[in-house]
């Protein structure tokens, strides 16, 4: 059945919503915090002393289900020691063009070397770009992300996480 | 034949241009209007206000790769859309939109084309223009095309016959089929939507359809016929169609305009344009408030509607109107 007044009642609704401020957020000006678990670009990170974390096992790699990680271990000497154990990764390569952000590398990561950080931006224009290797993963960010404080969402950050 | 064809030449010029750029700036107000109604800023990245939005379209289109499928009858896929945009552009030119003015000892008439069956003149125009979307959409040679173009060919026919029934009220009050001559003389009387209130309704309701705008947007179904009869078109050509059915929209305002909301008379005569461009952005914002506030009809609702609420109402209208008039007189 025709109801003229429920219709002419949608029209006022239109109409009102007019003069109300648009709820979008401007993205590139405006950026919202991301959530504290956020699963961004990777990381690389470095012991105190600046030996780097990661003794090149390949388990991240093998854990990968993109198959997006490449890595190339060498043996650690005496002259050349890179990472506190045996072996050092002499090639780490994350295709990023290929990376699902599942996080399971810093899941399987037995020593807490490679962590998923909070940049999201990544957009290149060639495919070669996005394979970031293990200077640039080890590098700090160059833009950083707001992140909102884990203080407003009742989740436990992992240990791996707040310990990196 | 009261102005040289030197000035009747450089006003259509004029008024092609003037026209164009309406269109592409409808398109803008149409984005941006849907967007404040529906909490969303629209474009505002392209110039100030996204001013510029139009004109990178416009860009973007004419470089796009206007390729078509292999299987798709070339010359009437490459024609239909001209045909569809050259005849709304055409419908424009009877439409009177000033008193006229003498520039220099010259007269300059406030219309580009004052035909005595101006009126007429607009419905066959439009009628040639459904060719395009049959045509275009049979010779993409797509599934969706050919129901798309099924569907428009359909409503178009049906909701043609009431709209041509529901100026009749108007034709019989003002006795002539001149858009010119029915303007003067709700200059001289009222404006025809006071009397011909009912026809101005069924009008208003079938033009909507006619121009195949939500809720009557049937034709373009975009969630079951991905884009209608010109699902297989890309680039200026898909512009072309879209370019249509925005003229179609303004042409179809400016005849609400001319008939029944006293074209261009209003309080100051010699802004004639202005008053008329006033009245005429009323109405196309009219049209992007409906497209935000209704939902699609089905499409048994969409027949039903026309044939057996629209159509009655539209033909008691003109004969009660026709009724009163010989009792008038």
């Amino acid at each position: 059945m025709p109801q003229p007044a429920d219709t002419l009642k949608g029209f006022a609704l239109t109409f009102r919503q007019m003069f109300k401020k648009p709820i979008t957020q401007q993205y590139p000006e405006y950026k919202r915090a991301v959530y504290p678990r956020f699963r961004g670009r990777h990381r690389l990170h470095r012991h105190e002393n600046g030996l780097e974390k990661c003794i090149g096992c390949s388990l991240c790699a093998a854990a990968c289900p993109a198959d997006c990680i490449r890595v190339v271990p060498a043996e650690n000497t005496a002259t050349n020691r890179v990472s506190p154990g045996e072996r050092y990764a002499r090639i780490y390569e994350i295709n990023l063009s290929r990376c699902i952000f599942c996080g399971y590398c810093e899941l399987a990561c037995p020593f807490d070397a490679i962590t998923l950080g909070n940049e999201f931006e990544l957009s290149e224009y060639s495919r070669d770009d996005l394979i970031y290797t293990k200077d640039m993963l080890l590098e700090p960010p160059v833009k950083r992300v707001p992140v909102a404080s884990s203080e407003l969402y009742d989740t436990p950050i992992p240990y791996y996480r707040s310990h990196s | 034949m009261t102005e040289p064809w030197w000035i009747s030449l450089a006003k259509s010029v004029v008024l092609i241009n003037v026209l164009l750029l309406a269109m592409a700036y409808t398109t803008w107000l149409e984005r941006k209007l849907l967007a404040r109604m529906q909490n969303r800023y629209g474009p505002n990245r392209a110039g100030p206000f996204g001013l510029m939005q139009p004109i990178a379209d416009l860009v973007k289109m004419v470089r796009k790769e206007s390729f078509f499928p292999v299987a798709s009858s070339h010359a009437p896929y490459i024609a239909a859309p001209a045909l569809s945009a050259a005849t709304a552009l055409a419908a424009f030119a009877v439409i009177p939109y000033g008193s006229g003015w003498t520039v220099a000892d010259r007269h300059i008439d406030g219309v580009i084309a004052d035909v005595p069956i101006g009126l007429i003149l607009i419905f066959a125009l439009g009628g040639i223009g459904i060719y395009g979307f049959i045509v275009g959409g049979w010779a993409s040679e797509s599934k969706y095309s050919l129901l798309g173009s099924m569907r428009t060919c359909a409503q178009l026919v049906s909701y043609e016959v009431s709209l041509a029934l529901a100026v009749l009220g108007v034709v019989i009050m003002s006795q002539s089929l001149n858009l010119s001559e029915i303007v003067a003389k709700q200059g001289d009387t009222m404006w025809f939507v006071i009397p011909q209130f009912i026809g101005f309704l069924t009008f208003f309701i079938a033009g909507v359809a006619e121009t195949s705008r939500p809720p009557f947007d049937l034709p373009e179904a975009d969630t079951e016929l991905v884009a209608g009869y010109h699902t297989e078109y890309s680039g200026m050509r898909w512009g072309l169609f879209q370019m249509a059915e925005y003229v179609n929209v303004i042409v179809l305002s400016a005849l609400l305009v001319t008939l029944f909301f006293g074209g261009w008379h209003g309080p100051w005569e010699p802004l004639g344009p202005l008053w008329f461009f006033i009245k005429l952005v009323i109405f196309v914002s009219a049209f992007i408030w409906i497209r935000a506030s209704l939902p699609r009809l089905r499409y048994d609702q969409l027949m039903r509607f026309g044939w057996k609420v629209l159509l009655p109402i539209a033909t008691l209208n003109a004969l009660v109107t026709a009724l009163l008039a010989v009792w008038i007189d």
